[in-house]
């Protein structure tokens, strides 16, 4: 930001962690690991979403790591719980994540409910949460955009909640943004827009909103450049960060001259 | 002895722990993590970690994922 903004973005805070990027990404559906890479490195982000999954045993022993081109040294890893549709599962895979990253508690929760939608289950969800919190875990919770859950996860102890745009790798973009803005306004930790966003739009509409970030992954990886669209979606949610700090002008629904009507010699 | 590993039989020789299995498959300094009979075992503990007849083993790692 410039030297003379007022208001400066300061970051947000998720357990305890301040981070700079509003811009969280995932690191699934790219062609390779070199693409990865230079998408993420391109979009500025700090925080990356990781899956946990079974190793290949026997094949491929020199075959490069994920976590060599997005190294937990230099970003902090969000292990998933995506493809879970059980609470067990989910607590289980998170488990697993601890130990595969040295005891890291940052965790991206999601129970889902249904293969079509990819919403998520929110009992299941609920459940979950209860249990990683009393184990210790940071837990970053998808949620729907219902604005009364995302309350109740927040009360559970998740250290930030995650409701969805529209349905996961989607692309509708921004499908309810009053309980988006409902969801913000009740909430006293990190929202962050999961899911759902198709383009650089989305991702501002989002942070116009309020949201203290946006996490996606197919927007980005799905985009025919994907290098390129990850720089605009850097761009975008600086700008719809800026944008929200700015304070944008009411709606009206007639004009407004730019121009001075004193001194016209007409 | 037969083991369940990652969802497929397996033969491994009796007796042996879990840091032996990991050398097997050629894992050794991989970042994995193990899971037997859906306990973790940590990494700290492979080679005091006997495997047993029939143990269900799962070894997982990170992937790329949203």
């Amino acid at each position: 930001m410039s030297e003379n903004t007022n208001l400066r973005d300061d970051g947000f805070v998720i357990a305890g962690s301040t981070f700079h990027s509003r811009l969280l990404v995932g690191s699934g559906k790219y062609k390779d690991l070199d693409e990865t890479r230079q998408a993420t490195e391109a979009s500025g982000a700090e925080i990356i979403t990781v899956a946990i999954r079974r190793t290949n045993i026997g094949q491929n022993p020199g075959e490069p790591n994920l976590l060599d081109v997005v190294p937990p040294g230099r970003y902090t890893i969000l292990p998933n719980t995506a493809g879970c549709y059980t609470a067990e599962d989910a607590v289980r895979t998170c488990r697993l994540a601890r130990e595969l990253l040295d005891g890291h508690k940052l965790v991206k929760l999601e129970v889902l409910g249904d293969e079509k939608t990819l919403y998520p289950d929110v009992t299941a969800t609920l459940e979950a949460a209860e249990t990683l919190v009393k184990d210790g875990f940071d837990v970053m919770v998808y949620t729907s955009d219902d604005p009364i859950l995302a309350k109740r996860l927040e009360d559970t102890g998740c250290c930030a909640v995650m409701p969805l745009a529209a349905p996961i790798g989607s692309g509708l973009g921004i499908q309810n943004k009053y309980n988006l803005l409902t969801i913000i306004e009740n909430a006293s930790v990190p929202v962050l827009v999961d899911a759902g966003v198709g383009t650089a739009s989305d991702a501002a509409i989002a942070m116009e909103l309020g949201c203290d970030g946006v996490l996606m992954n197919t927007a980005i990886a799905g985009a025919q450049n994907p290098v390129l669209m990850a720089s605009a979606m850097k761009k975008a949610i600086e700008a719809g960060r800026e944008a929200f700090l700015a304070g944008r002008i009411p709606r009206k629904r007639y004009a407004s001259a730019s121009s001075p009507l004193d001194g016209t010699f007409f | 002895m037969q083991i369940q590993l990652n969802g497929e039989s397996r033969n491994i020789p009796d007796h042996s722990s879990a840091q032996n299995l990991v050398e097997l498959l050629e894992l050794t300094g991989k970042r994995l993590a193990m899971e037997v009979n859906r306990e973790i075992v940590p990494r700290t503990t492979y080679a005091q970690h006997s495997l047993h007849e029939g143990d269900h083993i799962e070894i997982v790692h990170a992937i790329g994922g949203g």
